[in-house]
């Protein structure tokens, strides 16, 4: 399927990332030092909801070491409100600090900014905020209740987008149907932890009337039109850098309130004002993941087939709009078949507001709770039905003579063979063994369980009509390929990789289109002035779109060395060859290296008719649609009864998101994936009393998974290309995620099913299991 | 102004000597004062191992020992494992064979955790090495290859 003949790609090959990772020589934004630099703090909400009466900086700015202490009274008019990618009519803005209200616990209220970090903390310990509670709204489902307390005065309910898609079809089908169920399913809120939390450095040099904002962030294109918008910069004059970022999963596509407010302190301040923030801000106040409801009504034949199915999703988006926020949940409707022919879908999804940080993407947005939705379904139907998982499954896949498959609700699937990664599964896993072993250790008394998932999802988002005007980004990307007069290369592309390699992959595509070496490669990313308008890291488009847009920048200078090498062979274009880095004239012995047709492009292409000097091209590939990797995996675990532990045994992935780039690169995110998949369906969650206190704002509350808790994975993966871009490869990044949550689950149900349990909200603790256990033990 | 103590800490081989608030802690001390920033802040409270160095050889988490519990001490951070690109040490080499590290962000205090562990035990297994480095939070890898990297390192230390 590549442009190029594969001689790197496809291949293991260790990162170039790497040296720098290893050796602790990264510049991570913390890392950034500046003269004259500032710290900022914040002051936030201690309460979920209330007025504020009033903000006293007296003390604080009397501090020694304080420079500033501003709250929103200092900068309105001044300021446009936190960024937003898609407007609601009639909702409200979000101001960059309180504007009198508070309307979560960690709400930033006023900003401390001093000569070092300390100072800055102990000045912000100093300013005095006096909040009147009231009443907040914390529980998603109270607060679509007409008499619920409201987050917002002026509107008339919590409810911030409202999207029904009833269809008479699948009522039709749910009065014919041999039976129907029905499962209420909890995807609970998780917080993201990139290891590296939010960090922000602002430098105003009133000099050029520059602004440069190195920020921790998935998406600097977007925080330099977003800070552009918000403070009345134009963006000409700001430079956004994305340095070493520590993980984002999602959370680091936002531009922050508190990324804008930095800008405008430094601006007033005349100085740099760096801030990083804490683990327990982190959690208050970096934006979370999920926070579904879900309720779903399954109509299926005897058989085991699946007919239709009628859901209502209830998403939590928090206390505002983060960027993408209110239309995450949408997603889930589109995704809800799965890699499943079903007949006709209904569906209501609701975001609304409550009294608790912004949700946001998180690694799958959307889809993972759409998977784990039809996955649980299925495994519902095979033990209503008394059908084998596997068999339910097969007897609803979409056929791979089928695709493109435009499913009823409204995606299209690329290409899809989902019995070709089962079968591969199956015979990996040893599934009829490991089925027997099971039925006799259910007789030696013991719970063990096998769970499946079968799945598909969405990458590389395409195309870009339908973006709205506020994002100031489409779903294209964008690459220049600019090789030097040595013949050396520098790629600058608009995706801004964290983690996922790309500096790697990019060089190998380079190595393969020009012969040479990946240390002759060096791949620019994640700075606004160096690289041509971009849109970033997220949505596993890095490959699928970013590094199509590379092969196409490549295709273009290739054709050019080609022209060249011809003029200077003295040879019709159509008479030249190429291979392994070097230009031949058929039937003769007269050839030109890439390396000499670089030197040429600069030093003698005057010489060549039509032709500008300079051998560099610039590209944008805008995916003409979306691309649907797809796996099966499974789990297998046991429980003990005496505590309700779980321990995972087994887990086998078998994967497929089309052509392969580097298998390493891809295993490391297929294991971090399914890893923090697991963190989700046994341990992970954000967690708010009733009042709206956050009880899981330390590491000590809030469960991250830790090494010792899996066993070795069993990874493979088949290969079943995409046509929608010239590369063939689909997507990698949220795969993992998106399979392993109802796979745990799945699994876990199984081991409990013999004493009559069909449902275990995540995440599966043990106390969880425990009380779920003596519950169906009691009756 | 905050009183100054002076310290004097050997870190690296390198003898410093800087006045500093009490209060500071060592990762502060490394990261303000000596620009050793691949020392990471990860949590704040000893729980994710980011900022794990070596305190008179034994790995410890920086962000809760105050720069003075150092004094007079020695110091290893992730920059004093290799003093250039071609003499890493076995786990550094280990981790980019085996693909240890997506992010970085753990890295530095995830190698110098398991430094203690081959240093205690050169040959562990794969359960010996998960329970190493469970102080440590990588939230990238899934941790997988990041045993095979260290199994990488204690497999070529034996074979030198």
């Amino acid at each position: 399927m590549t442009t190029f003949r594969p001689n790197s790609v496809g291949k293991p090959i260790k990162r170039r990332e790497d040296p720098r990772l290893i050796r602790g020589l990264a510049t991570y934004t913390d890392d950034v030092k500046l003269p004259r630099m500032t710290y900022a703090a914040f002051v936030r909400s201690d309460f979920a909801a209330g007025e504020i009466r009033s903000i006293d900086t007296t003390a604080a700015a009397a501090r020694p070491g304080v420079v500033g202490v501003y709250t929103y009274a200092d900068m309105d008019g001044q300021v446009g409100a936190t960024p937003i990618g898609v407007a609601i009519p009639g909702m409200p803005d979000h101001p960059l600090l309180a504007d009198g209200r508070v309307l979560y616990v960690g709400h930033p209220v006023a900003v401390v900014v001093a000569e070092s970090p300390y100072a800055a903390r102990d000045a912000a310990a100093a300013v005095e905020v006096d909040i009147e509670p009231r009443e907040a709204v914390v529980d998603v489902e109270a607060a679509i209740a007409p008499d619920a307390p409201r987050v917002y005065d002026e509107l008339d309910s919590n409810i911030c987008l409202q999207v029904p898609a009833p269809n008479p079809e699948a009522d039709k089908l749910f009065e014919q149907a041999d039976q129907t169920l029905s499962i209420r399913l909890l995807n609970q809120r998780v917080a993201p932890f990139p290891m590296e939390g939010r960090a922000t450095c602002a430098h105003w040099e009133e000099g050029p009337g520059k602004l440069t904002i190195w920020t921790s962030n998935q998406a600097p294109h977007s925080v330099k039109q977003q800070i552009a918008m918000c403070l009345g910069i134009p963006e000409i004059r700001i430079r956004a850098i994305a340095p070493e970022v520590g993980g984002g999963f999602g959370a680091k596509i936002p531009t922050y309130a508190e990324d804008a407010l930095l800008c405008w302190v430094s601006r007033d301040l005349r100085r740099p004002v760096k801030w990083s923030e804490t683990r327990t801000e982190n959690l208050l106040g970096m934006t979370h993941g999920r926070g579904h409801v879900e309720k779903i009504d399954v109509a299926f034949q005897s058989d085991g087939r699946v007919l239709a199915l009628k859901g209502q999703t209830i998403a939590d988006i928090g206390a505002f709009r983060s960027f993408f926020g209110p239309f995450i949940a949408l997603s889930t409707h589109t995704m809800s078949c799965g890699c499943y022919d079903i007949k006709a879908v209904a569906w209501e999804t609701s975001s609304v507001f409550t009294n608790t940080m912004a949700t946001e993407a998180y690694r799958g947005a959307g889809r993972p709770e759409a998977a784990y939705i039809i996955e649980r379904v299925m495994d519902e139907v095979a033990a209503a039905t008394g059908i084998d998982p596997v068999a339910v499954r097969r007897r609803n896949f979409i056929s791979k003579d089928a695709f493109p498959h435009t499913t009823p609700s409204g995606a299209t699937y690329d290409t899809g063979d989902y019995e070709k990664s089962l079968n591969r599964m199956i015979e990996l896993a040893g599934y009829d063994e490991a089925r027997e072993a099971q039925r006799r250790a259910r007789d030696d008394g013991r719970l063990v369980g096998i769970g499946l998932a079968t799945f598909t999802e969405v990458c590389g988002l395409g195309p870009s009509t339908g973006t709205a005007p506020q994002q100031r980004m489409g779903t294209w990307e964008s690459a220049t390929v600019r090789v030097e007069p040595s013949g050396n290369v520098t790629v600058y592309t608009g995706i801004s990789p964290h983690g996922q390699g790309q500096e790697t992959v990019f060089a190998q595509q380079v190595s393969d289109a020009f012969g040479v070496g990946l240390d002759d490669v060096v791949v620019v990313h994640g700075d606004t002035d160096q690289v041509q308008h971009g849109v970033g890291t997220f949505g596993s488009r890095g490959i699928a779109v970013g590094g199509a847009a590379l092969d196409m920048a490549l295709v273009k200078v290739h054709a050019k060395a080609t022209r060249i090498a011809a003029h200077h062979l003295d040879a019709p274009v159509d008479q030249i060859g190429y291979e392994d880095g070097e230009f031949t004239v058929s039937g003769t012995d007269r050839k030109l290296t890439f390396r000499q047709v670089a030197e040429m492009a600069h030093l003698w292409n005057v010489n060549v008719p039509g032709e500008e000097p300079g051998l560099e091209a610039v590209a944008r590939f805008e995916p003409s649609a979306t691309t649907f990797p797809f796996g099966a995996h499974l789990c297998q675990v046991e429980i003990d009864p005496e505590s309700g532990e779980i321990e995972i045994q087994r887990y086998v992935a078998v994967d497929d998101f089309g052509e392969v780039m580097n298998p390493m690169l891809a295993d490391g995110q297929r294991l971090g994936g399914v890893v923090q998949g697991i963190g989700q369906a046994m341990w992970e969650e954000v967690q708010y009393d009733e009042g709206g206190q956050l009880l899981s704002g330390t590491l000590m509350d809030y469960a991250v998974p830790r090494a010792k808790r899996f066993p070795r994975m069993e990874l493979d993966n088949t290969v079943t290309p995409t046509p929608i871009n010239p590369l063939g490869a689909k997507g990698i990044g949220e795969l993992g995620t998106i399979g392993a949550t109802p796979c745990i689950v799945n699994a876990i149900v199984d081991a409990l099913r013999p004493l009559g349990i069909d449902n275990v909200d995540m995440p599966a603790k043990p106390e969880r299991i425990w009380r779920a256990i003596q519950a169906a033990t009691a009756n | 102004m905050p009183r100054s103590v002076p310290v004097a800490i050997t870190v690296n081989g390198s003898k410093t000597e800087r006045e500093v608030e009490p209060r500071t802690l060592l990762v502060h001390f490394l990261r303000e004062e000596l620009d050793l920033t691949g020392v990471h802040i990860g949590c704040e409270s000893t729980l994710c191992g980011a900022c794990t160095v070596h305190l008179n050889g034994r790995a410890v988490k920086s962000c809760t020992v105050l720069a003075v519990q150092a004094d007079g001490q020695d110091v290893t951070t992730i920059e004093g494992l290799a003093q250039d690109a071609d003499a890493l040490h076995p786990l550094q080499v280990g981790f980019w064979e085996k693909h240890g590290l997506q992010c970085g962000y753990c890295t530095p205090g995830m190698i110098m955790a398991a430094k203690q562990l081959l240093d205690d035990n050169p040959n562990p297994s794969e359960a010996e090495i998960r329970e190493a480095i469970d102080g440590n939070i990588c939230r990238c890898t899934g941790y997988q290859q990041i045993v095979d990297a260290v199994q990488h390192a204690a497999e070529a230390a034996g074979a030198a």
